[in-house]
């Protein structure tokens, strides 16, 4: 029951979707007509994967042929599927991708909700001063940080491993934000009784915050994870060696390596959005809420 | 006088308060502890990963330091006024600031566009939000494998539907006056689903007892749509376009996977000249020092926004 309560104000915007759209009253010509704007568009917006998946389907012969044609001359054929995944190195990338996400979103999520639970919660020296640090570094661009982070991952000895990856990567101050804004509509009656019956500022927190918080951890969660599924320029940095790639750099690989070979090209290219394509065909409805939860706060 | 008068009240309170600072400062001490307790793990990684960078970058850019472990020590600002008499760099900053300004502008434009036409009541919500926003789950390197095939000259789905239309063929990436823009529309196709789904969630907000009145005044849709829509977006928009320029400065993966920053340089962005610096050219120190100035740009432009943003809402 509280949990619904306490998530509601964060994360409305989605659920009334259908009751609110529906209940506009709009003259059926112009609702005809945007139907088929939209649709005009949407058939556009999906042109790219289509085009992509024809190509893939064909042999190397027919992709490179001319004039072009959505229907090639030899049939459809899974030859550059097969090739990509005997000579490549996809299934290994793949797993990277989903170790270090994985890890960088759990990481994330942990020290991001801890801290913002104390600076929400606890009265302690310091606190305004922390917030305001942690605000203040939304405005830092990663990509000013890349020079000093190689040094400093290159000392470390840590160039080429799973740590270069994940280490810089668990910093989200706008998270921090977003979570703190969060935990502050929890009542705090619910905390002082169980401070009352002595557990310790640590069970409170486990037991009481973070059950009642799962809709915004998962939105979090999210947002992290997509962000380090597909990040690029520091894991193309960070790593060489082609066991350790992610997916997104391994690609950047196979390209120049394939070169004019397109539709392996393509095939490699749908591999490695596959994962996210079909993750969010199942939990489209946590996906879009938790984007327009965290969005605003930052990319 | 005056002291004995101030000091009477406290003296006054002070048995029935007598209790309370001892618990007070014990209960203080020890939310110190946990709260400090609490943001140690989060603190931690910001010093080492955050704080330390950008400090260890700002001396840096005051070296000479290079990839090759060579390092003529400290010079200065050496490093700054060669880059600012760098017309490369200017070159791949101006690249920066017009893949912003025409990048933001659809970007924005086209998802509000897009966001009013399924409020308008469409079925099939949950399709319309799955074809706009599904590209901005892929990763660069999949856009740009995607856009770079679709803008092959010979090959490309691009030019054929060119030439459907009676159009001849245009270079696309190897122009170096329409490379710039054929970004601009991969951007376009892979990004604009985010500031899509923040304009629905937003037009979704407005409540509905405004565009009831407005209808009862007789009101039609385009009137409805400037005289409540768009000035109950206000704020989304704002925000929207911060968080858009911002994230425009940045670019680099989709222009580096595409062009390389050709053809000639006619699309490198600033974060790719750091990188090149750095990386191909190995020097370190300078490379830092360009990082600063970029970081300068940024900062200025956050802070104009701040400026600007505060002075309309006061």
């Amino acid at each position: 029951m509280a949990t619904t309560t306490l998530s509601k104000p964060a994360l409305q915007p989605k659920g009334h979707a259908e009751t609110v759209t529906n209940r506009r009253a709009k003259t059926p010509l112009s609702r005809v007509l945007a139907t088929v704007v939209v649709s005009v568009l949407a058939v556009a917006w999906l042109v790219p994967f289509a085009w992509a998946t024809v190509t893939a389907l064909k042999s190397e012969t027919d992709a490179a042929s001319t004039p072009i044609s959505w229907i090639p001359a030899s049939g459809f054929t899974l030859d550059a599927f097969a090739k990509v995944l005997q000579s490549g190195n996809i299934p290994t990338w793949t797993l990277n991708s989903l170790f270090t996400s994985a890890a960088i979103t759990a990481i994330t999520l942990v020290i991001s909700a801890s801290v913002a639970y104390a600076i929400s919660r606890i009265d302690f020296r310091g606190k305004r001063m922390l917030m305001g640090v942690i605000v203040a570094s939304i405005i830092i661009p990663p990509p000013v940080l890349i020079i000093p982070l190689f040094q400093q991952m290159q000392s470390l000895n840590l160039i080429d491993t799973y740590w270069a990856l994940i280490l810089p990567q668990v910093i989200h101050s706008p998270m921090v934000f977003v979570l703190k804004k969060f935990f502050d509509q929890i009542p705090r009656e619910l905390e002082e009784a169980a401070l009352m019956d002595g557990a310790g500022r640590l069970r409170i927190f486990t037991t009481i915050v973070l059950p009642l918080s799962r809709p915004i951890l998962a939105a979090v969660a999210i947002f992290v994870f997509i962000g380090a599924w597909n990040n690029f320029l520091w894991p193309f940095i960070a790593t060489n060696e082609s066991s350790l790639l992610t997916l997104p750099v391994g690609l950047q690989t196979i390209k120049s390596a394939y070169g004019i070979q397109y539709a392996q090209n393509m095939a490699s290219a749908l591999l490695a959005a596959l994962p996210l394509i079909v993750v969010f065909l199942f939990f489209q409805r946590q996906i879009i809420r938790g984007v327009a939860t965290t969005g605003l706060a930052g990319t | 006088m005056s002291t004995a008068r101030t000091t009477a009240p406290a003296a006054k309170s002070a048995p029935a308060a007598k209790p309370a600072p001892v618990a007070k400062s014990l209960r203080s001490r020890r939310d110190d502890i946990h709260g400090w307790a609490f943001s140690a793990p989060f603190l931690a990684f910001f010093l080492m990963f955050l704080v330390w960078p950008m400090i260890s970058g700002a001396v840096m850019s005051l070296t000479g330091k290079s990839l090759t472990g060579a390092n003529s020590g400290f010079i200065g600002l050496a490093n700054y006024s060669e880059a600012f008499a760098d017309s490369d760099m200017w070159r791949s900053l101006g690249n920066t600031l017009y893949f912003t300004l025409i990048s933001t502008v659809p970007l924005v434009v086209i998802a509000l566009a897009l966001a009013a036409l399924v409020n308008m009541g469409l079925p099939a919500q949950w399709l319309w939000r799955l074809s706009f926003f599904s590209p901005f789950l892929l990763a660069s390197t999949v856009v740009s494998l995607f856009f770079a095939w679709m803008y092959n000259p010979e090959l490309g789905l691009f030019n054929d539907m060119l030439a459907n239309l009676g159009i001849p063929p245009v270079a696309w990436l190897n122009d170096p006056a329409v490379a710039m823009w054929a970004v601009v529309i991969a951007t376009v196709w892979w990004t604009v689903g985010f500031n899509f789904l923040l304009y629905l969630a937003a037009l979704q907000n407005i409540p509905q007892q405004h565009y009831e009145a407005a209808s009862l005044d007789g009101a039609g849709g385009w009137r409805q749509f400037f005289s409540i829509s768009l000035p109950q977006l206000g704020p989304t928009t704002v925000m929207i376009v911060i968080l858009q320029i911002l994230a425009s400065l940045k670019v680099f993966d989709q222009i580096y996977q595409m062009t390389e920053g050709g053809p000639g340089g006619a699309t490198r962005s600033i974060v790719q000249y750091i990188f090149e610096a750095g990386f191909t050219g190995y020097r370190l120190g300078y490379s830092a020092a360009i990082s600063y100035i970029f970081f300068g740009l940024i900062l200025v432009i956050a802070l104009a926004q701040v400026f600007i943003t505060r002075k309309r809402s006061a």
